[in-house]
């Protein structure tokens, strides 16, 4: 009857969006009075899920499974879902996990919400607080199934510490030859950057830049800040910077702590698309930009003149900080 | 090779979101509907099929009739007929289980549908038409080419990409980068009065079993003002990012 929680890991390393998934699997556990178990891929250390109230893990250990790959990884899921007898599994948003929910949803025979942002409202009904219309909306779902999919949204519940046991057991489930017809043949993955996905601070800029030449300091506030870099629609479109960074209602969605907009209008389809971040800061020389309705901080004035100052203060700040 | 391409009808991505009937329905008062982005990505990497492979290429949408224009669309672009199952949307799997039937029923080598649709954003509906019809399944796909029964696909991932191999029949999740916005097409005179005549295939729904129901919408809390720092006092933003906001 536990909860299951699918974690996220990267060369053994667990993904922070995966204890979050785990604090808030613990939470819905607590309403149901039952128990947290997750599920791992080739991780041979689990304790630290301990801190945020996994009572057991079921370790996977299969190097058919080093590479992600959303079919088999769904069919190890369902598998342990069934073990474990659990009605209510939790994943995160990544890319990897919005790839095999839909999956393991019919394969469980599972209704699935996506982009939760809440603990369920109830659990009898079983209904649920999701975002909708990119960000403009929220909708509160009913999942009418017995067993009942969530994909919690980034940042959207936080990390719970709680102590619990995360009693590691062998898991050794039943693969076939179907959970392999997609191949991975190449990963292209920028190692040493920090990923939109994975940000807690993104730094964005958009057409006030005038070129992509003038990039620098955005790269440069996004180092001394650890934040990912990001832009507008127009400015991927012109090709000043790769589609993976354009984020907004077509592009990619954020959900950081904070996102720094620079030289960017604010069109509603861009804050749609970034809506969902705690705090917005827009630096941007137009005082009537849409932009400033949308963002907790603001300053009017050249992006020019203010990045680099900016970026001077921050150096200091976290000098200071470290 | 035969290429089925999912079309959802969305409101327009600058239409004000709105709720009639308690917050139970979606305002549709004033409001646009276009084919959904992520699909049109698609449709038009569907029509470079067409052209340089000699595929053919139908559309097909889950609604009423009012979801005829965007199909009517979707064929002056150069789909060469669409089906429409005629019953309302209500939710990810009940879509994807009467897309699944249309599917089987057309034997379709590939199917492409967005990754997601820009109303619902359930991320549904690619994945679970795969799983129910037993295809291949390729996310977010940025790039795809077919060779006989192997196809080869380029996937984003978080910070990046994964090329992959596989076979059809398959299935795509697409979105921007299957194509580049400046490869959608704009349907031409020729293509709209052609569209006229090609078919428009209504058929009735299969009874499917609700997994999930919008109780109720909610708009976001209209936010407060914000704060203006001045350019010359930059350590006033550091210094509120830091101890007011608390995310620095």
């Amino acid at each position: 009857m536990s909860v299951l929680v699918y974690v996220e890991s990267e060369e053994g390393k667990f993904k922070t969006a995966s204890f979050e998934a785990a604090s808030y699997a613990r939470e819905i556990a607590q309403m149901l009075q039952t128990q947290v178990t997750a599920v791992t891929f080739n991780v041979e250390d689990n304790s630290e899920l301990g801190n945020y109230g996994v009572d057991k893990v079921l370790k996977v250990n299969n190097d058919k499974l080093k590479n992600f790959n959303a079919e088999a990884y769904a069919d190890v899921l369902q598998q342990a879902a069934v073990k474990e007898e659990s009605k209510v599994i939790v994943v995160s948003q990544s890319a990897n996990s919005k790839y095999l929910a839909p999956l393991l949803a019919v394969h469980l025979n599972a209704g699935y919400a996506s982009n939760v942002v809440a603990l369920p409202e109830s659990t009898t009904p079983f209904t649920v607080k999701r975002t909708a219309f990119t960000n403009k909306a929220f909708s509160f779902t009913k999942i009418e199934t017995d067993v009942k999919l969530l994909g919690l949204s980034k940042n959207a519940f936080g990390l719970k510490e709680i102590k619990a046991d995360a009693a590691a057991e062998d898991f050794s489930p039943n693969l076939n030859e179907e959970d392999f017809s997609v191949q991975v043949t190449n990963v292209d993955k920028a190692r040493d950057k920090v990923t939109i996905a994975d940000a807690e601070i993104v730094v964005s800029a958009g057409r006030g830049l005038k070129g992509p030449e003038n990039w620098g300091m955005i790269e440069e506030m996004a180092d001394i800040l650890g934040a990912a870099t990001a832009c507008s629609k127009p400015v991927s479109d012109m090709g000043w910077r790769p589609h993976g960074e354009h984020v907004g209602q077509t592009g990619k969605p954020v959900a950081s702590n904070l996102y720094i907009a620079i030289g960017i209008s604010g069109a509603i389809q861009h804050l749609a698309g970034i809506n969902s971040s705690k705090v917005k800061v827009v630096i941007n020389n137009d005082p009537e930009a849409p932009f400033f309705k949308a963002a907790d901080y603001g300053v009017v004035g050249d992006a020019f003149e203010i990045v680099p100052k900016l970026n001077e203060k921050l150096k200091e700040f976290k000098a200071k900080n470290a | 090779m035969k290429i089925l391409v999912c079309i959802s009808h969305v409101p327009d991505t600058t239409s004000k979101i709105n709720f009639t009937d308690n917050n139970t329905q979606f305002d549709t008062n004033g409001v646009q509907f276009v084919i959904n982005p992520n699909d049109e990505f698609g449709l038009t990497r569907a029509m470079w099929f067409k052209e340089k492979q000699g595929a053919t290429v139908d559309v097909v949408n889950v609604g009423g009739p009012e979801t005829e224009p965007t199909l009517r669309k979707a064929l002056a672009i150069g789909a060469d007929s669409a089906i429409r199952v005629n019953t309302p949307a209500t939710d990810g799997f009940q879509v994807a289980k009467q897309l699944a039937k249309v599917a089987t029923d057309g034997g379709y080598d590939l199917i492409i549908a967005g990754r997601e649709s820009i109303d619902y954003n359930g991320g549904m509906v690619p994945g679970m038409l795969a799983a129910l019809i037993k295809a291949n399944f390729v996310n977010t796909c940025i790039n795809l080419e077919v060779e006989g029964t192997e196809a080869k696909a380029i996937r984003e991932i978080d910070g990046g990409k994964e090329s992959v191999t596989t076979s059809l029949p398959l299935v795509i999740g697409a979105q921007k980068g299957l194509v580049e916005e400046s490869d959608l097409r704009i349907p031409n005179m020729r293509g709209i009065m052609q569209a006229r005549k090609k078919p428009m295939n209504v058929v009735e729904p299969e009874e499917v079993k609700v997994q999930t129901e919008v109780a109720k919408f909610e708009k976001p809390e209209p936010k407060g003002a914000v704060k203006l720092v001045d350019p010359d006092n930059l350590d006033e933003l550091i210094n509120l990012l830091h101890n007011e906001a608390k995310v620095i």
